[in-house]
């Protein structure tokens, strides 16, 4: 009790001093849990995002199909089997058909999939309703914001885009943008048109074909594939997005450790600071009785109690700041959208308890051993010599 | 006024290392220092009188010979026991006063009470009643910053005096101070002394000091060159 009441004296004591060091340990403390909830709110968002719009609770996918593979869309569609179509009637599966094909905005040749989405499905946030927008002489699509941006097309706006059928035979005909989406993954924006299932299968002649099956968000038992259809669970289908979510923070941690180490600095400096200054003063303590390792005890008490202060004072003016930008968001440039990753227009920080209390305890923890080595110096420190205010 | 001995020391030598060889600051001092005393350590810097001050307060140990202070061989302590050596016994006066900075008055005299783990309301009490000696008990708020000369070395005073301890080393303790306010310390001193029998013993080679001692020792060289009773000219 005794070094909890002189360290809280010489805090107080100090005045300003203290202050200052709280303070800039408590922006360093925020900087930690904001960067850190800024890039976990990314990375929530990127997973949050591709299930929405494109994953799903996991999707059957035709055995030939592949996603990096554009020449192996021709042959990767099929009829659904009877346990596709039973998902699909019962509103707990929407079939995707994909084929490769070109779009020629303002005469312009531009590579492009061409999606087929059912207009009235609600399992993916694509808001295909648009696609039923009855366009009386071309058909109706929809795009990606990305997309919009690289064809310069806006809604309302007329392309011609070319397919070939399932005989290989060119095709070509008009559609009209009805609908520009806005924070979709780039997974369903970036060189895509969709456009209404039953349309595109005309266009294909492929009639009750699909490429990939999705199922609903969060389906409980997801029935097993068979040799057609290729079953992906959700963890398989985002482990890409999960792999550059973990090389992300692992570009983040290296903040976090050149933030903490900031905020370290300046405590590890004010203590050896205080015992440079402060020699006499330890003096004065030992010639009056207080034991070493006291002494010891109460340096590292009082930085301690710098952490402990910068956690509250952090907490007072920070979790204002924290809840707004929680609400509103960090608006972003439009040139973001171009990076690849979903991103959305305004980022979004997520605080979870692991990384408050993570943070918070590393900070105490660390600011603890950092006021301990140099007070353990004093250790070494005659009475005599600290009184003459001198280093032995 | 002969109450036994509080201080014995008997061959005490101290040698600090200097280069290859060493420097002998204390040579073969032999005395003893009865409890109630009022004496004074003199001689010129570096004469070894802060040596001696240092040793008998357990803040610093002899290369050789012992001190026997208040019944314990300091030879022998620990830091750990030398420490609650000084928080019982021994109080300190400072040339510089030695305030925390940080601390009001109140809490400077509180200090060594709470080395003891004395409870609040006899610490109170006990400091109240050592700002009173020294005529302080309005400046209790105050910080050392706020403070002359004078009243800082009151506050001393009143730090060492608080726990009643048996002996109050004190090393140039008027040596920051005008006439007028030396005066007024030692005065206090010497008042302290006679009511609570505290043993003084000091380090100075101040003659204000030396006209309030009633033993003179002096050291020169390290050694004591001569060992006198006086008659105070100053009370």
């Amino acid at each position: 009790m005794l070094i909890i009441k002189l360290a809280f004296r010489n805090l107080i004591g100090a005045g300003l001093r203290t202050w200052l060091n709280v303070f800039v340990l408590s922006i360093a403390f925020l900087m930690i849990i904001f960067v850190q909830g800024l890039i976990k709110g990314m990375g929530e968002y990127a997973v949050e995002i591709s299930v929405d719009y494109n994953y799903g609770g996991g999707q059957y996918r035709h055995e030939v199909y592949d996603p990096y593979d554009p020449l192996t869309l021709e042959e990767s569609h099929a009829p659904l089997s009877k346990t596709l179509s039973g998902l699909i009637e019962r509103g707990e599966a929407t079939p995707i058909l994909i084929t490769s094909g070109a779009a020629f905005p303002e005469g312009r040749m531009q590579s492009a999939l061409l999606k087929g989405i059912d207009p009235d499905q609600e399992i993916l946030k694509i808001p295909s309703s648009f696609l039923g927008t009855d366009t009386t002489d071309a058909i109706p699509a929809l795009i990606g914001s990305r997309m919009a941006k690289q064809t310069k097309l806006g809604i309302g706006d007329y392309v011609t885009v070319r397919w070939r059928d399932v005989n290989g035979m060119f095709d070509a005909d008009d559609v009209q943008i009805v609908q520009i989406m806005r924070n979709a993954a780039p997974s369903v924006d970036q060189g895509q048109i969709w456009i209404p299932l039953e349309r595109l299968r005309e266009m294909l002649q492929a009639p009750g074909e699909a490429t990939f099956v999705v199922l609903e968000k969060n389906f409980a038992e997801a029935p097993p594939g068979d040799t057609t259809w290729i079953h992906n669970s959700p963890d398989l289908l985002l482990a890409s997005v999960t792999e550059l979510i973990k090389a992300k923070a692992g570009t983040s941690n290296i903040l976090y450790g050149l933030l903490l180490f900031m905020g370290l600095l300046a405590i590890f400096d004010t203590q050896v600071l205080s015992i440079w200054r402060r020699r006499k003063e330890i003096g004065t303590l030992m010639a009056l009785g207080m034991q070493r390792a006291r002494v010891i005890w109460l340096f590292t008490f009082e930085g301690a109690l710098h952490g402990f202060l910068a956690l509250v004072v952090g907490a007072i003016y920070g979790i204002p700041i924290m809840a707004w930008v929680m609400k509103h968001g960090i608006p972003l440039p439009s040139a973001v959208e171009d990076s690849g990753f979903a991103i959305p227009q305004a980022l979004y920080p997520s605080y979870g308890v692991r990384l408050l209390v993570g943070t918070t305890l590393l900070v105490l923890v660390s600011v603890t051993i950092v006021s301990f080595l140099p007070a353990s110096k004093i250790a070494k420190l005659k009475p005599t010599d600290a009184l003459r205010g001198k280093q032995s | 006024m002969k109450n036994g001995a509080l201080i014995t020391t008997s061959g005490l030598v101290k040698q600090y290392p200097v280069g290859r060889g060493h420097f002998t600051a204390l040579r073969d001092i032999d005395l003893i220092i009865e409890r109630g005393e009022f004496t004074g350590l003199v001689g010129p810097s570096g004469s070894g009188k802060t040596t001696l001050l240092n040793i008998i307060g357990a803040l610093d140990f002899p290369t050789s010979g012992s001190a026997v202070v208040l019944g314990t061989d300091t030879t022998k302590l620990t830091h750990k026991t030398a420490a609650r050596l000084r928080t019982e016994h021994i109080g300190f006066i400072f040339q510089t006063y030695n305030l925390l900075p940080v601390y009001t008055v109140f809490e400077n005299v509180e200090l060594p009470l709470l080395l003891l783990g004395m409870d609040q309301g006899r610490r109170k009490q006990a400091v109240m009643d050592s700002l009173e000696w020294v005529g302080l008990t309005d400046k209790a708020k105050s910080r050392p910053a706020q403070l002359s000369g004078g009243e800082s070395q009151r506050v001393a005073v009143a730090r060492a005096m608080v726990k009643r301890p048996g002996l109050v080393l004190a090393d140039e303790p008027t040596a920051n101070l005008d006439v007028e306010n030396s005066h007024n310390i030692l005065k206090m001193m010497v008042k302290l002394n006679k009511e609570l029998e505290t043993t003084f013993l000091f380090a100075t080679h101040d003659q204000k000091v030396i006209d309030y001692v009633r033993r003179k020792i002096t050291l020169i060289d390290g050694k004591v060159a001569e060992d006198i009773q006086t008659t105070p000219k100053s009370q």
